[in-house]
């Protein structure tokens, strides 16, 4: 249980994908306008990460590692099989939206099917991969069972989910700011969350 | 071989050098930019493996083009660019192993990397296989430069070497400078990147005005 607790608090604040791993920068940086659209996108993907993270660890454990079901070491075939996981369940998670929530699906537009290529996604995937190595005595890091993959899921999930507001929300403030004319836009959201990361990094000391 | 390079085609090699800079200007491929850049080396390696990988699977998809139906086509893609990236990354780890630990899951990431994604797209599916090997080589290295560039002052700054070689001298140590570590952190390479492309945004509106 205490190791569940601070695999979930460790992603969420010192493994954070965007501010540690700048993962699922693309996305991030386009979709963080406004603090709605923002939300409904980041509960998206970490509905996705909720549901291919685990999937994917069974994957790996039981298929493709040399003590699964079918006795041999294909993890060549890792990002081959883990891409085609979230392909598939992205669009389930299209389609469920369209069904439910027509406005948020016409907010997201093109970014929706783009969670797909979300590296936030498949950085997860390929983490759990190298976690799965570590040793749980001696690194708060590992994991060990699917219940620890679904610990580290929700978090980054949630990490990802906090970054991309708060961005928001200092963007719909920084509308009403003077910014010199060639750094509108792009280069001083990079500049905002390069301080943003910064302010993270207090977290590095963390012991959990 | 005049055809293979007329003024169309060079236009294609080397806009995304400059006035299409995919990192600078269109925004793709942002993630693996500011994570493997702390150091040159492995920029270098990075920027060569994407311009490598957007190439052929830029090729690949454009001769298949006509026979992927259109509603699966981007798990097809998904699935050339992943078969693509486990051979570039199974090559790393032969021939240049420190680079491949040093560059961890992001050789892996290649497969997310929005450049491919949009120029396979947004170029070969509709052009023929010589035109997007150029555009993905264009690409490939337009993105290559950023990271190189980026990666360089990194380096330099934080390490106060290049490529591994000490450049600032002992004696400049002895004197009282020190390395900014900074640099080294995460969150400069942000703060460099809006930088660049300030500096690239500025130089770019200069040029329009004088025309």
């Amino acid at each position: 249980m205490e190791h569940l607790l601070s695999l979930f608090v460790r992603s969420i604040f010192v493994d954070n994908m965007i501010f540690a791993f700048f993962l699922g920068m693309c996305s991030y940086l386009a979709v963080s306008k406004n603090v709605k659209t923002s939300l409904g996108l980041g509960v998206a993907v970490t509905f996705v990460l909720l549901v291919t993270v685990p999937v994917d660890y069974l994957l790996q454990t039981k298929v493709l590692s040399e003590d699964g079901i079918l006795g041999q070491d294909l993890t060549y075939l890792a990002f081959i099989l883990f891409i085609a996981v979230i392909a598939g369940i992205v669009q389930l998670v299209e389609m469920v939206v369209e069904r439910f929530s027509p406005s948020l699906y016409a907010a997201l537009g093109i970014f929706l099917p783009l969670i797909a290529v979300n590296c936030a996604i498949m950085g997860a995937s390929l983490f759990m991969q190298q976690r799965i190595q570590m040793d749980p005595a001696t690194s708060s890091q590992a994991i060990g069972s699917v219940w620890d993959s679904i610990a580290y899921a929700l978090g980054s999930g949630i990490g990802w989910l906090l970054a991309i507001v708060s961005l928001a929300a200092i963007r719909e403030k920084m509308a009403y700011t003077n910014v010199p004319k060639p750094l509108q836009g792009l280069g001083i959201t990079f500049i905002t969350v390069g301080l943003m990361a910064m302010a993270f990094m207090c977290f590095s000391g963390l012991k959990i | 071989m005049s055809k293979l390079f007329s003024k169309e085609n060079k236009e294609v090699l080397s806009s995304p050098l400059n006035v299409n800079n995919p990192v600078a200007v269109q925004v793709l491929g942002i993630c693996s930019a500011l994570a493997v850049t702390s150091q040159l080396m492995p920029a270098i390696v990075m920027g060569l493996s994407v311009t490598v990988i957007t190439a052929f699977s830029n090729v690949i998809i454009s001769l298949i083009r006509n026979t992927i139906p259109n509603r699966i086509r981007i798990i097809v893609q998904l699935v050339v660019v992943a078969a693509l990236v486990t051979i570039v990354s199974m090559l790393l780890k032969a021939f240049a192993y420190d680079v491949s630990v040093q560059l961890s899951v992001y050789v892996g990431l290649i497969i997310t990397n929005c450049i491919l994604m949009g120029r396979l797209e947004a170029f070969a599916m509709m052009n023929g296989p010589w035109e997007s090997f150029l555009d993905g080589i264009g690409n490939g290295l337009g993105y290559a430069f950023v990271l190189v560039v980026v990666g360089a002052i990194r380096e330099f700054l934080g390490n106060g070497s290049l490529l591994g070689f000490q450049i600032i001298p002992q004696s400049f140590y002895d004197m009282g400078y020190m390395n900014n570590g900074m640099m080294t952190m995460p969150a400069m390479a942000l703060i460099l990147l809006g930088c660049f492309i300030w500096a690239q945004r500025a130089a770019l509106e200069k040029k329009e005005n004088k025309k």
